[in-house]
């Protein structure tokens, strides 16, 4: 609108009108992001210096920079730590891939028989509501110190998470679509593979994403406990040893693991589930 | 006692009866519900007729009994000289929602039907017919669009596609366009009326709006609730193709105004 009429004068004000903006909201992210690292580092550096903590508990940014590049070196030649780290990556992969054929198995009898939801879901949600990690000492008594042990503890871990997902993307699907399968004469089997498992995958990609940071946690808890000779070891014998700048180090590499596991769903939930918009952005989780 | 209902065949028109309803009726002894109750029904190869009536008055019911999803408790149903025992392919449905699955493009969504009776191979074939009813309802250029693409009216549109493309013998309308915007409902209306008279389709719409009835229908059948039955079947004399113009004729008002006097009283009874 121009009020012409009103203000035939005011030519100067063609100018348009623009909501304020604080400098601080105009920051772009990545410029927010390191200057949050650097106050961290900052204050971490303070601290040190302050000498209110000793350094056997808290290294100095400098220390913890120096194990990064050494253990950063140790991975890279392929010494101990690569193999350390490769065991560890094993028993992620593997309990991933046994998590997604349980849970979705489970998850596909829970949500699409009745039977199943009856007879299944309360065991299942009774289960779920336990610190699964207490049942670390069972399977490492029954499956021994090997890799065994750790991946059981691990699927467990992150079974649940994708046996909800599947089960609420079954129920997904809106009434609107159910009757229009029905009107199509559709069968049971075409119906849950053309329309409920296809407009459940968001519900289970976001199970995915819970379960790919569980089987982390369930892996690294598995070695804490049952030893062995994987990534969660170098960590727990670094602070047997009080090295705290190793531990830091390592626990930055194992981050990597965790986020390579954590992507992988992402990028696969991109290609699959691409009708949905914002399948990454802020919100992580769903 | 329920008054005589006529079969209203439009004039002018081959009055070769396509669907059939005779005293169906529908009882739902568990929540002790007498949905419908001897109805009696009679559509004409390419007419148009409308069911009105208040919520809860057994619209739904007797719409679900005719597309084969419910069976009535007495009475026949018969579409083509043969009884309806289940969802056939010669019923085409459309629902308020269009519900189309965002995975699949238009065209994708569009053969969907056969794809699910006939297969995918018999699908891919029907990608000619499916892309001339597309150019019908205006959306040639969106074969290949998904279905986020659309708006609200053309996702319609591609829903009326998916009802046409397995050539029913009736089309069964729930109410299709309430969930859209007044004037694109009205637009689609209009659009109903020329790809009905386009296919010479056999067509039975249930609504709340008794505009809406009138501008579409040959005949209006008015229910009413507890038990659900027709209390009477208002024939439209209106000229076909129907304008929007003709909302404002002292004739549109005064077929507007019988109806709505036979809903009040129908519900109150």
């Amino acid at each position: 609108m121009t009020p012409t009429h009103a203000q035939p004068a005011a030519s100067s004000a063609d100018t348009v009108w623009t909501e304020p903006v604080s400098l601080i909201d105009r920051i772009p992210r990545s410029i927010a992001m390191i200057a949050m690292f650097i106050a961290f580092v900052a204050i971490w550096q303070l601290v040190v210096l302050s000498g209110l903590v000793s350094p056997i508990i808290l290294a100095s940014p400098k220390e913890t920079l120096e194990q990064i590049v050494f253990v950063g070196h140790n991975l890279l030649i392929g010494d101990y730590m690569l193999g350390a780290l490769w065991i560890t990556t094993k028993e992620v992969i593997y309990s991933f891939a046994l998590a997604i054929a349980i849970g979705f198995s489970l998850g596909v009898m829970v949500g699409e028989t009745g039977f199943g939801e009856r007879a299944l879901m309360p065991y299942l949600v009774a289960i779920d509501t336990m610190p699964k990690i207490a049942f670390a000492p069972l399977f490492i008594a029954w499956l021994g110190f090997d890799i065994h042990s750790k991946v059981a503890l691990a699927t467990f871990v992150a079974v649940f998470p994708i046996v909800v997902g599947t089960a609420a993307g079954l129920h997904a699907a809106d009434e609107n679509a159910r009757l229009l399968f029905k009107t199509m004469g559709a069968s049971r089997l075409q119906t849950l593979f053309k329309m409920k498992l296809p407009t459940g995958l968001p519900h289970f990609f976001t199970g995915l994403k819970i379960a790919s940071v569980g089987v982390m946690a369930g892996a690294i808890t598995g070695e804490f406990l049952g030893g062995g000779k994987g990534f969660g070891e170098l960590i727990r014998v670094a602070a047997s040893q009080l090295d705290t700048a190793r531990v830091f180090s390592l626990i930055i590499y194992l981050s990597l693991l965790g986020l390579a596991t954590f992507g992988a769903v992402v990028w696969v939930q991109r290609r699959f589930v691409f009708w949905q918009k914002s399948s990454v952005g802020g919100n992580a989780l769903t | 006692m329920m008054a005589a209902v006529p079969a209203g065949a439009p004039a002018g028109l081959d009055a070769r009866p396509v669907y059939e309803l005779r005293n169906v009726t529908k009882v739902f002894p568990k929540r002790n519900v007498h949905a419908l109750d001897r109805v009696d029904l009679t559509l004409t190869q390419g007419s148009f007729a409308s069911v009105i009536g208040a919520s809860g008055c057994g619209k739904s019911t007797l719409l679900k009994i005719m597309a084969g999803l419910l069976p009535p408790s007495s009475g026949s149903v018969r579409l083509a000289g043969s009884q309806v025992s289940g969802p056939r392919r010669d019923i085409g449905m459309m629902f308020q929602q269009a519900t189309l699955f965002p995975w699949r493009t238009t065209m994708e969504n569009v053969v969907l039907p056969i794809e699910i009776r006939d297969g995918k191979a018999a699908a891919n074939a029907k990608h000619d017919a499916a892309a001339a009813l597309l150019e019908l309802v205006g959306l040639k250029d969106f074969a290949n669009a998904f279905p986020n693409e659309l708006s609200g009216g053309m996702a319609q549109r591609a829903a009326i596609c998916r009802m046409l493309i397995t050539e029913p013998a009736v089309l069964l309308l729930d109410e299709p366009f309430s969930a859209l915007d007044e004037l694109t409902r009205d637009f689609m209306n209009m659009e109903m009326q020329r790809i009905c008279m386009a296919c010479n389709a056999t067509s039975f719409l249930v609504t709340h709006s008794i505009q809406e009835a009138v501008i579409l229908s040959d005949v209006v059948y008015v229910m009413s609730p507890r038990p659900g039955r027709f209390v009477e079947a208002v024939a439209v004399d209106l000229p076909r193709p129907r304008t929007l113009d003709m909302i404002t004729t002292p004739r549109f008002g005064a077929l507007v105004d019988r109806i709505r006097n036979r809903l009040d009283r129908g519900a109150f009874l």
